[in-house]
């Protein structure tokens, strides 16, 4: 389940980035950093391509031993990574996508509200209680 | 402070007021909360009020001291005869009547009775702020005129005035009727029994209907503990008082709601008795807020968008994040604009805020979009799309006058209650009384968004609106490519969309979601790709050569694929049926290129193809259109004279199925063999229907040259299969415009599936390519292994 959910900015700088806190942040933070690396070597690949709900999801990034990082891509620009525990039923890919539609809808809520800056860290309570209920529900 | 004289009865009436006033008994200074909410109760507009204030020195002085508070009675006196406030008017202004203040029993009841909790509160945060900047006198002036109906078990009105006066009824009962409303008329008043001050009373009383100053009794009686805040600053029972306060407030908070706020607050809350919900907007309050809304936006059913509302809220000085907070909860819809019911609330929650109010978590109940229309609105337009969650019940209905949400009485309440109401992530919260409500909200998924039911979907938009457009026309019979692209979508529903209305667009379906879907889901790939396959694979065979519009491309829309349809069936009759059979179904994909044995292997071939494993280089192209129209001609070919006979009745419904019946035996190894088994069986029965016709036409030249290639080596059969398929893809595509003229949706639909079908083949040329080099290799170890043998049997 997903042990760390991050939301990156275009310019690859974090505006939201939440790891459940049994685990060591830190780490967390980490992969998601190199998984940009990632994320920015699919988006080139799809080229030019049109953008709909199959391109934004990039699938399995990478895995590691213990951990999957997924990716996610906006039309702007803006990505989302998951980090879910390997540990645990792979999730379908499915589950993933649904997990990462919930993410968009909810981050397209903060951008509707017109106290939120773009740009600026994202410090909405909706979004937090959705987040959450993704990594409770997950692990 | 000019000398002040006063008759007798004057001095009475005005020591009697201070008392009222003076609830702190210092005899020395009154509470201002009280003292506004006396002149409040003077039915004079705000400015007015403020005007005298300024005059009587309270403002200089910030207190009412007996003098001030003696003069400013005089001036309230002036005033509502209509001369001009001037300091030298108190004395020179002859034979005055007394000053007439429009009370709330309430209020005075409250103030003698319960504990002001609220009052020492609201009294503590705003005591010694007097006098309202200037400003607030206009802004009050806003909701002034409010006729704040609150249907009050007891309509009260108390004239604030008279200190005397006991309290006319037990707090909980009696509502505040500070606000005259329409519906508590007058004689909201004469119900008050009029005690001592009674005869004081009976000169003001009575003043309701017509205040002009819009001095609305404030008939909070139980504001929550925003109310309260809301009252605070504008405590005094006019409405007005509070609404001015407001917007001042929102402006800059200034004494009034200090004033206001003590001693309305505590009545209010009092009073809530009847109502229980803390965050209830008083129709004083709604009003003002409806007049705020008209200043930005003047149509009521409108919307103010998100800027000139950062804007507007801004003005309240609070932080950005609890403002963005607010615009979080009280932005019911997420559409980045508020309606006149969302605006409302947002006002009400900053009004809240400002007084000290904590946020809550999720959007109160009253303060949902349906509460507001079931306040009754009289004064406000109810907003038509919220109409719908009125139910709510227990709160709404009675007590509070239609419209108007009680305040709870206290903070406690105020906070037990909020955390009472469930909340569904602010959007919706569900009291249990709002039944209806929850049903209406409460399915609603954080994924939609909005609070109706039509949820947005993503990847899968395009599958189900193909669906849907599958389904729309399939009256035409769908076409293979509709159909096709069907199945794409529903990647993991593939054996519904199979049973489904998919078939027809099964394989398109599947060649899509064989393009769409990742590597990750293989079966499902591999599945459409069969299932195209053996559209292809079956019809193309049987059907006679007559070059169908070559459809073989997933994405085709519907349009075109009942053109193809429609071509087919003229032109081929029956095999075409059967073949028309195929597409719908998701057919195994039944190896177009040879025999049925052969396309037994084919579809495998094409599975493996499909799911990206290189089963052997007799996988038949996988691009599931291409995959699903060699199939189909192969397998048509085939199979379809076979099964025409059986399956000819079934075309219509399940091509698939026919193709599934051949590959079935052979298919079923592909991986799609359970999704083919799934799509024949289901596809049997019914719904190939529009998805057989229009995969029928693309197979045929597929599948002539694929006949022709039968007897070539399975790989070349593969290949000429593929680019078969190709030509099979490419085809049918001519048709479509047919249909697109008919459909604007179906032409848009059918450039986007040919859009993804362009992907699919991208994708099919370039596995072809990597097909024909596996197959060029173990040519030549074939070769080598020849040679190397060859000397030995030359030997």
């Amino acid at each position: 389940m997903a042990v760390c959910i991050a939301v990156i900015a275009k310019e690859n700088y974090p505006l939201y980035i939440r790891s459940t806190p049994t685990e060591d942040e830190l780490k967390f933070h980490y992969m998601v950093h190199t998984s940009l690396d990632v994320v920015d070597e699919k988006i080139s690949a799809m080229g030019k391509a049109l953008v709909d709900q199959r391109e934004l999801y990039l699938g399995l990034l990478y895995p590691t031993e213990d951990y999957k990082v997924y990716g996610y891509v906006t039309n702007s620009k803006v990505k989302f990574v998951m980090v879910v525990d390997s540990s645990n039923t792979a999730l379908r890919d499915n589950e993933i996508r649904s997990m990462f539609r919930k993410l968009h809808n909810s981050y397209t809520d903060v951008m509707c509200n017109p106290f939120y800056n773009p740009g600026d860290r994202i410090q909405s309570r909706a979004f937090d209680n959705m987040v959450t209920s993704m990594m409770i529900q997950v692990c | 402070m000019e000398g002040l004289t006063l008759s007798d009865a004057e001095q009475k009436y005005y020591s009697d007021l201070f008392s009222y006033c003076d609830i702190e008994s210092t005899k020395k200074v009154v509470v201002n909360g009280r003292v506004l909410e006396l002149f409040r109760a003077a039915q004079l507009p705000n400015d007015v009020v403020l005007q005298i204030m300024e005059l009587c020195g309270a403002t200089r002085l910030g207190y009412f001291g007996r003098s001030q508070f003696y003069i400013a009675l005089k001036l309230v006196a002036v005033a509502q005869s209509g001369f001009p406030l001037r300091v030298e008017s108190i004395n020179t202004v002859k034979d005055l009547p007394l000053p007439r203040f429009v009370a709330s029993k309430n209020e005075q009841e409250s103030r003698h009775t319960a504990s002001y909790s609220s009052d020492s509160e609201s009294q503590g945060s705003y005591s010694g702020v007097i006098p309202p900047p200037p400003g607030r006198g206009q802004v009050k002036k806003g909701p002034g005129s409010h006729d704040v109906v609150q249907p009050r078990p007891s309509a009260d009105q108390q004239e604030p005035a008279s200190p005397v006066v006991s309290p006319q009824q037990s707090p909980p009962t009696s509502p505040h009727t500070w606000r005259k409303h329409s519906r508590h008329p007058s004689g909201g008043n004469s119900e008050r029994p009029l005690t001592g001050p009674g005869p004081f009373w009976s000169p003001f009383g009575d003043a309701q209907p017509g205040s002009s100053a819009g001095d609305a009794v404030w008939s909070g009686h139980s504001p929550p503990p925003p109310q309260e805040n809301w009252v605070s600053f504008a405590d005094t029972p006019p409405t007005s008082t509070l609404l001015t306060m407001h917007p001042a407030s929102v402006q800059d908070q200034t004494t009034v709601r200090t004033v206001a706020s003590a001693t309305t607050a505590n009545e209010i809350r009092r009073q809530s008795s009847s109502c229980d919900d803390p965050w209830k907007i008083t129709d004083e309050q709604r009003q003002y807020y409806v007049n705020q809304f008209t200043t930005i936006q003047p149509d009521l059913n409108g919307f103010i968008p998100g800027s000139a509302a950062k804007e507007f809220f801004t003005k309240s000085k609070l932080p950005i994040l609890e403002l963005s907070h607010i615009w979080e909860l009280s932005d019911f819809d997420k559409d980045g604009a508020l309606t006149l019911d969302e605006f409302c609330a947002a006002f009400h929650l900053v009004v809240a805020r400002k007084n000290g109010y904590d946020l809550p978590e999720k959007l109160p109940e009253s303060l949902m979009p349906k509460l507001i229309d079931l306040e009754d609105s009289a004064d406000v337009g109810d907003q038509p799309g919220e109409v719908g969650y009125s139910g709510s019940p227990a709160e709404a209905p009675p007590s509070k006058s239609p419209s108007m949400p009680s305040l709870n009485q206290t903070w406690p309440e105020l906070n037990q209650s909020s955390e009472q109401w469930e909340t569904f992530s602010e959007r919706s919260s569900s009291s249990q009384t709002l039944t209806q409500f929850d049903s209406n909200i409460a399915p609603a998924d954080p994924d939609t968004a909005i609070v109706h039911p039509v949820p947005i979907r993503m990847t899968p938009s395009k599958i189900h609106m193909q669906e849907m457009e599958l389904k729309r026309t399939s009256s035409d019979h769908t076409n293979p490519t509709s159909p096709l692209l069907v199945k794409t979508s529903d990647l993991s529903e593939e054996s519904k969309i199979n049973s489904s209305v998919k078939f027809p667009s099964g394989n398109t379906v599947d060649g899509y979601s064989s393009s769409d879907s990742f590597p990750s889901d293989p079966e499902q790939i591999g599945s459409s790709v069969t299932r195209q396959r053996s559209h292809s694979g079956a019809s193309p065979d049987n059907t006679a050569p007559p070059p169908p519009p070559p459809r073989p491309q997933p994405s085709h829309s519907r349009s075109s694929s009942l053109d193809m349809n429609r071509t087919f069936a003229v032109t081929t009759g029956q095999q075409q049926a059967g073949v028309v059979a195929h597409p719908p179904a998701v057919p195994p994909r039944p190896q177009p290129s040879q025999a049925p044995g052969p396309s037994v292997h084919r579809p495998v071939d094409a599975d493996g193809l499909i799911t990206h494993t290189s089963t052997s280089p007799q996988q038949i192209p996988e691009q599931p259109n291409f995959a699903d129209f060699s199939q189909f001609e192969v397998f048509a070919a085939s199979n379809v004279t076979e099964e025409q006979d059986s399956e000819a009745e079934k075309h219509p419904e399940v091509l698939p199925a026919e193709k599934a019946s051949d590959p079935a035996g052979s298919l079923r190894v592909a991986q799609t063999d359970g999704k083919i088994e799934e799509k024949t069986a289901a596809s049997v029965p019914a719904n190939v229907s529009k998805g057989t016709t229009p995969l029928a036409p693309p197979p045929k030249p597929v599948r002539r040259r694929l006949k022709s290639e039968d007897e070539l080596r399975p790989d070349v059969d593969e290949h000429t299969q593929k680019t078969g398929v190709l030509a099979a893809v490419l085809a049918p595509q001519p048709s479509i415009p047919r249909s697109v003229g008919k459909d604007k949706k179906a032409i848009q639909a059918s450039i986007r599936r040919n859009k993804e079908t362009n992907t699919v083949l991208a994708r099919l040329n370039s596995e072809l390519q990597q097909q024909l080099k596996d197959v060029l290799e173990e040519r030549i170890s074939l070769e080598v292994q020849l040679e190397q043998l060859r000397p030995f049997s030359h030997l």
